[in-house]
């Protein structure tokens, strides 16, 4: 098979699997040694670096990383990695002095942004720091977006909002609250040099099926979920009927659950339609709502809402038999559930009524505004998109990176450059090796088990309605939680020239990942491996033909565990242990682009 | 000496044997030898061997003596006996070992200094006894432990590392077994499990002493050009003489090699072994051909490797002294030591 090349970045990047999981790339490893050796305020600015909001993220990420992370192939759970973000951002120091300088003198470039929510606030934090200077309208009197109206305050309590979007705000971005943009038409005319419209998903779905606009005389009974979490935020609202049922099981559907049981219902179902391994909803998520003795009904699809003198009392649901891979279904019966309110929880969308039609911007066939996928730009140039407002929901950790590549296409929209110009990425590489046998990084193997978090008592958590239900790890946890980490970013690196096939990496190998053998076709070769590679989607190595016999050094990177034993045992040093840094890049920083935050 | 010990992890594929133990159930500590040394390989094939053998950990012994070889029983299989004996003595602990409970596995593990030279007596007197072992030289050629001096094994005209010719001629293990009637001879490279593992298993099923000489490379003081115990010189002079592979003992199965000098047989379990006929200069069962043949590649300076030699005729030591089945140390002490009285009426008898 072809020789692989390690230089192209992409290959080691591949390797650290929770990094290239992470749609902002976040150095995952390195900000988990940085916690195993203190050094939280660190940890924290390398992960703002990437990841901008990590007190806010270490809370409610939807971890992307979490499933790929090696960890979880060698015993079934990967490292708690969202967690020791959080005990990170926790735990730091005073940042201020830490962030960029903002620059005094401006270069004369206005950026108009619509919406407070995550990608907007990454565009002017990446954009801040270059002279540009933001206006950021927002519809709300408080910044934050989504994160601030659909997540309840018991998941993401206000003070650890406030703190990071302040951050960015006190750079002296201009926020105009209680400013909802009306027109886009008006936007325009107000001669910004780019916009930036990062305004969400705000339209939640309806559930249209009989009785669901009857009039009723106790108020609304039926919610939309997202809107009913926004009532809440704002104090609009403070309570429910005893018995509530939720439709949907998605994130949005716990959070409305658990809000549910914290305006005073005794009983509360969340209706789903499929089996419980076709849940949309994070794992975690599931167990923090069952915990609090929410019930999860499967295999219920709505059919109407029961109204009777007025006054809605229930729901009828067919229930249904699924086929083995819940394909077609099979109805079995119809039941009625009694409920004083219902809140759908069935998908949001993103609308754009504001925005006019004959400006030039292309909207697609589902009205959705056509935007490229790498410039964020939109068909109107210099407006550009990020978030959910992009591409429709995803989470927050896709729109920080949205975020950070509009703001690298509007830096160079208003410098004059191709926004297509993409600066370039890179890597360094950094022997581990402080001496025979020693390395920079702690490379011993604990077979510690996750680490479960605590929560607060579900007396205390009913009775104060906007305290954090989780309590984040204690000193111990955090300890046995880092050494978990198998530094999957201290990367194997082979020189073929060096070899004597001596066979001493192939036999200290506990994961039996290296094999010696003749060259061949790639599946060929992964017939021949000294252990069988399960993973497809992750890459062999294959080395050039070695010294003495050109066959070729082989390893499945699958299972690795970075022990570098493989480099202890081998008496040429072909092998050796090296740090693998991914340089992103960001707006403005094409010529000097290396993270300031990685210790050498 | 490695940072940590070798990691708990283990790849979801790793395979239990009929013992319900994993080929990491017999490693043993970690190795200490320098990195790279050939010995550690041997370690590795021994592991294999043992696990694909199925052996259970407590009833194998593991027995050497003094120098870098006989440091590694350490290595393999935690769980079994072991005894590190003076310098030379293992052969002759191992006799007195196997006399006591022959229903134990023996491995010995020595170098070519304790072998060949201060053990070479005692190594001779075992194969004479043909002693119900594996007898496992790890030879490189050179004392490691003292720095590198050439052995009794290093060829003549092979470099020191200070780039000083040998001079004295060596003493040839599979030579000395040949001669002095081994039932058992092979020639391995540790850089060669393909080769070594199943002679390994071969050795350990056979029926007496079972002699494998290991070229092991030094890779600290032996592993330079103009050495003839090197990795690259190895490779570069190894002529594979036999095709080896082991089967286990079972009804026997008759087929013929045809021209091509290779065959395929489906064996008990359904597995298929392609079988590679030896060359037509060589037979394996003929001492004095084997010996012949070795002489003349040997003089061409090949290195001969492969299963050489094999005899199953020749009874071992205990057949031999018609001693009982069962593990002397089972036999109750009163019959094994029946008393004075006894001693004296037995003593009476020859006079």
């Amino acid at each position: 098979m072809n020789r692989t090349n390690t230089e192209d970045p992409s290959y080691y990047h591949k390797v650290v699997d929770c990094q290239w999981a992470c749609p902002a790339h976040t150095n995952v490893p390195e900000y988990i040694r940085l916690i195993a050796q203190g050094r939280f305020t660190d940890a924290y600015m390398l992960n703002r670096e990437s990841n901008v909001f990590p007190a806010i993220l270490g809370r409610t990420c939807d971890r992307p990383c979490e499933p790929a992370c090696r960890r979880g192939r060698l015993d079934g759970k990967p490292v708690a990695i969202c967690r020791l973000k959080r005990v990170a951002a926790d735990h730091r120091g005073e940042i201020a002095d830490l962030l960029p300088p903002i620059p005094t003198k401006k270069n004369g470039k206005r950026i108009g942004i619509v919406g407070a929510g995550p990608a907007s606030l990454t565009v002017a934090n990446d954009l801040m720091p270059h002279g540009y200077e933001v206006v950021i309208f927002e519809q709300n009197e408080k910044p934050g977006g989504l994160m601030r109206t659909n997540i309840p305050a018991f998941r993401l309590p206000a003070k650890v909002l406030d703190e990071e979007t302040a951050t960015i705000l006190n750079m002296g971005v201009d926020i105009r609250y209680n400013t909802p943009v009306k027109s886009m038409k008006a936007l325009l005319a107000e001669k910004f040099d780019a916009i930036f419209i990062g305004s969400g998903a705000p339209r939640g779905k309806e559930l249209e099926i009989p009785g669901r606009h009857d009039a009723l005389l106790n108020g609304p009974r039926i919610h939309i979920g997202i809107d009913w979490l926004e009532s809440i935020s704002f104090g609009h609202i403070d309570s429910v009927g005893e018995r509530v049922l939720i439709i949907g099981v998605g994130n949005t559907a716990m959070d409305c659950c658990r809000s549910s049981k914290r305006m005073g219902a005794k009983s509360v179902k969340v209706m789903a339609r499929r089996p419980r391994a076709y849940f949309k909803a994070s794992p975690w998520e599931l167990d923090d709502a069952e915990e609090e003795d929410v019930e999860i009904v499967i295999n219920h699809a709505p059919k109407r809402f029961v109204i009777e003198n007025g006054k809605l009392t229930g729901m009828e649901f067919e229930r249904l038999e699924w086929d083995a891979k819940a394909k077609n279904s099979r109805v079995i019966d119809t039941v009625f559930l009694p409920a004083d309110d219902v809140i759908l929880a069935i998908g949001q969308e993103n609308a754009f009524p504001w925005f006019e039609r004959d400006l030039g911007a292309q909207f697609d066939k589902w009205d959705q505004p056509v935007v490229d996928e790498i410039t964020m730009m939109s068909t109107l140039p210099g407006v550009f998109f990020g978030g959910d407002a992009a591409f429709g929901p995803k989470n927050i950790i896709w729109a920080v990176e949205h975020g950070h590549q509009a703001a690298i296409s509007i830096d160079n929209y208003c410098q004059d450059a191709p926004v297509t110009e993409r600066p370039a990425g890179g890597m360094n590489l950094i022997s581990q090796k402080m001496g025979l046998s020693e390395w920079s990084y702690h490379n011993d193997y604990n077979p510690a088990s996750r680490q479960k978090m605590s929560h607060v008592d579900l007396a205390r958590r009913f009775r104060q309605l906007d305290i954090e239900v989780e309590l984040g790890f204690d000193p111990e946890q955090t300890a046995r939680e880092v050494q978990r980490c198998l530094n999957c970013d201290v990367q194997t690196e082979f020189t073929a020239v060096r070899c004597i096939e001596c066979d001493a990496c192939i036999d200290i190998c506990p994961l039996q990942c290296l094999t010696i053998t003749r060259d061949g076709s790639e599946e060929d070769l992964r017939t021949r491996l000294s252990a069988p590679a399960f993973n497809l989607t992750q890459a062999i190595f294959a080395s050039a033909p070695l010294p003495q016999t050109s066959r070729l050094m082989i390893k499945d990177e699958d299972l690795c565990v970075h022990c570098g034993l493989c480099a202890e045992r081998c008496p040429t040093a072909a092998w050796d242990m090296q740090k693998f840094e991914l340089e992103i890049p960001y707006a403005g920083r094409a010529e000097a682009c290396t993270s300031s935050y990685v210790p050498a | 000496m490695p940072s940590i010990a070798k990691p708990v992890a283990i790849h979801p594929s790793l395979q239990k044997n009929v013992l319900g133990l994993t080929m990491r159930d017999y490693e043993g500590a970690m190795s200490t030898l320098c990195a790279g040394c050939g010995h550690d390989s041997v370690t590795a094939a021994i592991v294999r061997a043992l696990w694909e053998l199925a052996t259970p950990p407590h009833m194998l012994a593991k027995m050497s003596g003094i120098g870098c070889s006989s440091k590694t029983p350490t290595y393999f299989v935690s769980g079994a006996h072991g005894f590190n004996s003076a310098h030379g003595r293992m052969a002759a602990i191992a006799t007195g070992a196997n006399a006591a409970n022959r229903e134990l596995t023996y491995i010995g593990i020595s170098g070519d200094g304790d072998s060949l030279s201060i053990g070479l007596g005692h190594m001779c007197h075992a194969i004479r006894r043909n002693v119900k072992m594996l007898y496992i030289i790890e030879n490189n050629g050179v004392y490691g432990l003292t720095k590198g001096q050439f052995s009794a094994s290093a060829d003549v005209g092979s470099k020191s590392k200070r780039g000083e010719p040998n001079r004295m001629a060596p003493i040839d293990p599979v030579a000395l077994g040949l001669s002095l009637g081994a039932t058992f001879i092979a020639r391995s490279f540790s850089g060669d499990k393909e080769q070594l593992v199943p002679i390994l298993k071969a050795g350990l099923a056979h029926r007496g002493f079972a002699l494998v000489d290991v070229i092991s490379p030094c890779v600290t003081f032996n592993d330079h050009v103009g050495s003839t115990k090197s990795y690259l010189h190895t490779r570069k002079h190894t002529r594979r003489v036999t095709e080896s592979d082991f089967v286990p003992p079972a009804t026997e199965i008759l087929a013929t090699i045809g021209q091509s000098g290779t065959t395929t047989v489906t064996m008990h379990d359904g597995s298929v072994v392609r079988f590679t006929g030896v060359p037509k200069d060589y037979d394996p069962t003929n001492r004095q051909r084997v010996t012949s043949y070795l002489q003349e590649h040997q003089g061409q300076g090949e290195v001969v490797t492969g299963l050489l030699y094999l005899d199953e005729s020749v009874p071992d030591l205990h057949e031999m002294s018609n001693s009982p089945d069962q593990a002397l140390s089972k036999v109750p002490y009163d019959k094994l030591c029946p008393g004075a009285a006894e001693l004296a009426k037995l003593q009476e008898e020859y006079r």
